[in-house]
């Protein structure tokens, strides 16, 4: 009789696929997952007790912070909030990029997602060609903000600068640009044997787990729950365009890869509605207070970011600064679920599951 | 060389040969060099940038620079490693690989040695570099580097098998196992060449050879998204350098097996093309092999080690074993008969 040991295998902080400093504890039986326990908290800043000695519009530059690849969601959903509970007309200017900007940015984050997930799966072009067509609507926000990761765009009230002359029509550029190359990428990857191999049946749960684990985004949809807070609960001004909420079947890799996918495509549908709409003049921010002070009580809004359901619970007692600021995380969320995806698979899965997730170690630590 | 190969020994032809070894290894170091450059240049332009261009004109001198780096780098072994092992193991894998390729015929006269078995002979040597890899994976006292060592060891000696197979036909067609004999009887014309009647011998041998050389889609050993960096990640300075260039040379060898086996050799694609030199028509296959390798690593994404051994053992030499069934019969049915 061989004498066998279960291998226990610390995966990161520092480990090129887990985006960031994400520890995963790993029993292995040979290459076969018995048991995993990720361990967060590598880089938590305190966002939400900082917030408590700032004012609303220092509590901005945060938000960019936490879930880096998508910022300007992140800015909204803050300034969302305090709207609401002050009851600020936003300007028709303002809504409109605002939302622009907001679905530039799903398209960029699910770039990004989509380029290093393939390159998890050990393709290493798509990684490159993702990064090349993200730098254009980086650029873009450049020209919009100044800023390339970390925007600081969104205000209370609207936005803080106004789009430049010309900006607009380099959207309307590149919106037929976008579906041209997007075309050309679902034909390289989406339909590999080797890719399809390595994603169909992998990580795969139901509905009802989903729900009980508290997923949303792509995670969420990708078993066949059409729920989308831009069409189920619409903000900004989602109601007035046309688009589809794309959902999986099976819940597996796969349906989440397809589901990112086409998810580009309808903001890019949503982008040349909006384009087309967009007011010609007007103001880009609404009437507000010098110092904003919403009145005591509480709030809740949620809107759709690239990764699922973004929150921002304020309680304010009148002055200032936030009595308390609470941010429901969509990252942390859907992490919940990996150690149960895990166990019984191979170490080559893990990879494919955890990239499937989706997940920014800024948002999950906050 | 066939003179001095045919020659009885004597203390003049060592020589001879000692020098011509040590040409032929600097030859190939160079090639490593600018197969490296090469590489980074083609993916580069694959994926819409300009790979290495800083370092002189082209970056033609970027890897000498990325050599004379890793030679001066610190030499780092792990303190609970296994000292004398770790040290054996990038050498124990260069090695076999600079000897393998001796059997490579480039054209009719010029070769290395012309064994009559050098279609084992390489498969023997290969082998040991996978003893190397393990060995390595197992001496860094590194879970990542054993696991990929562990894999490096399945996914090799899996391979090695459709590999041999695939060139069982080739053999069977020349009745020879010199390569080469088997390059001088291919034909003159292209479709004169092994590739087209051993078609699916071919296509395994393609397959097998990508796999044996741990390239994607069948880079497991190393696969760093995963393994960090596999076998070697505990492996710095100039014996990781023996681990790349070990790769390399191999990429070589099978670039001059393919093209010696299934692609003609030195044989021109058509007769009037004659005027060109053997060797050209030889270089320019192996290149185009290699870059073929190429295309596929920017092209392919990763195939996991399950579906990797299911590939080997239930398509592969299936495959295989038919070809050599078919190319019996045939030959038996309409050559001899």
């Amino acid at each position: 009789m061989i004498r066998t040991e279960e291998l226990l295998l610390n995966v990161g902080p520092q480990h090129p696929s887990t985006h960031g400093v994400l520890r995963l504890v790993l029993k292995l039986d040979g290459e076969v997952i018995t048991e995993a326990t990720p361990v967060i908290g590598y880089l938590h800043r305190g966002t939400e007790k900082l917030a408590e000695s700032l004012n609303y519009t220092q509590i901005i530059p945060y938000t960019d912070r936490m879930d880096y690849v998508s910022a300007m969601t992140n800015n909204y959903v803050l300034c969302h909030a305090v709207e609401k509970m002050m009851g600020i007309e936003v300007p028709e200017r303002a809504q409109f990029l605002r939302l622009i900007v907001m679905e530039m940015q799903r398209i960029a984050s699910h770039l990004v997602w989509w380029g290093t997930y393939l390159l998890d799966l050990g393709a290493m072009s798509p990684f490159l060609y993702a990064f090349k067509e993200r730098e254009k609507i980086v650029s873009l926000f450049n020209e919009l903000c100044g800023a390339r990761l970390t925007y600081n765009y969104m205000r209370v009230g609207g936005v803080k600068w106004d789009a430049p002359p010309g900006w607009i029509d380099k959207v309307r550029d590149f919106v037929p640009y976008m579906e041209k190359q997007l075309e050309e990428y679902e034909q390289l990857v989406s339909g590999n044997e080797i890719f399809l191999a390595r994603v169909r049946g992998i990580g795969k749960y139901d509905a009802e787990t989903a729900i009980a684990y508290g997923l949303s985004g792509a995670n969420l949809r990708c078993t066949g729950v059409k729920w989308d807070l831009r069409k189920n609960e619409p903000y900004c001004i989602y109601d007035r365009f046309e688009f589809d909420v794309p959902v999986g079947t099976n819940g597996d890799c796969y349906d989440r890869y397809m589901v990112r996918f086409e998810e580009m495509r309808q903001s890019l549908r949503i982008l040349k509605q909006a384009i087309e709409q967009f007011p010609s003049s007007g103001e880009t921010m609404g009437k507000v207070p010098r110092v904003i002070r919403p009145p005591a009580g509480e709030t809740y809004v949620r809107i759709e970011s690239p990764r699922g359901e973004i929150g921002c619970h304020i309680v304010s007692k009148g002055k200032a600064e936030p009595y308390r600021l609470k941010f429901r995380r969509p990252s942390f969320n859907n992490l919940q679920i990996l150690p149960k995806l895990l166990v019984g698979e191979t170490m080559t899965n893990l990879i494919a599951i955890m990239g499937g997730i989706d997940f920014v170690l800024g948002e999950v630590d906050c | 060389m066939t003179k001095w190969v045919e020659q009885p020994l004597s203390w003049e032809n060592v020589l001879i040969y000692a020098l011509l070894s040590v040409v032929f290894l600097l030859l190939i170091l160079g090639y490593v060099t600018y197969a490296i450059l090469f590489e980074r240049k083609v993916l580069g332009w694959m994926q819409w940038r300009h790979g290495p261009n800083r370092l002189g004109p082209w970056g033609i001198f970027q890897t000498v620079a990325d050599v004379l780096k890793l030679l001066i780098k610190e030499d780092t072994i792990p303190h609970k490693a296994d000292r004398a092992l770790f040290i054996l193991a990038p050498a124990l894998c260069y090695a076999p690989s600079f000897a393998a390729i001796a059997v490579i015929p480039y054209t009719r006269e010029l070769y290395f040695a012309d064994l009559n078995v050098a279609v084992i002979y390489y498969a023997a040597l290969s082998a040991i570099s996978t003893i190397a890899i393990v060995l390595g994976g197992w001496a860094s006292n590194n879970k990542y580097s054993l696991l990929g060592g562990m894999r490096s060891a399945a996914q090799m000696i899996s391979y090695e098998v459709p590999l041999i197979l695939s060139i069982v036909g080739t053999v069977m067609m020349t009745g020879s196992m010199s390569l080469r004999q088997i390059a001088d009887a291919q034909g003159d014309w292209f479709w004169e060449w092994n590739f087209l009647p051993q078609i699916i011998g071919f296509g395994v041998f393609i397959v097998a050879a990508v796999s044996e050389l741990n390239r994607t889609p069948f880079d497991l050993p190393e696969a760093e998204s995963e393994l960090v960096a596999g076998y070697h990640t505990e492996y710095s300075g100039f014996r990781f350098a023996f681990f790349m260039l070990a790769e390399y040379v191999y990429m070589f060898a099978i670039a001059g097996l393919a093209s010696v086996l299934f692609l003609g050799g030195w044989h021109p694609p058509a007769p009037f093309l004659d005027f060109i030199p053997g060797i050209v028509w030889m270089i320019l296959k192996m290149a185009f092999v290699i870059f073929f390798l190429f295309w596929l690593r920017a092209t392919m994404p990763r195939v996991r080690i399950d579906q990797l051994m299911g590939l080997a053992w239930k398509v592969l030499v299936p495959l295989a074993i038919l070809n050599v069934f078919v190319t019996a019969v045939c030959l038996e049915l309409f050559i001899k008969g």
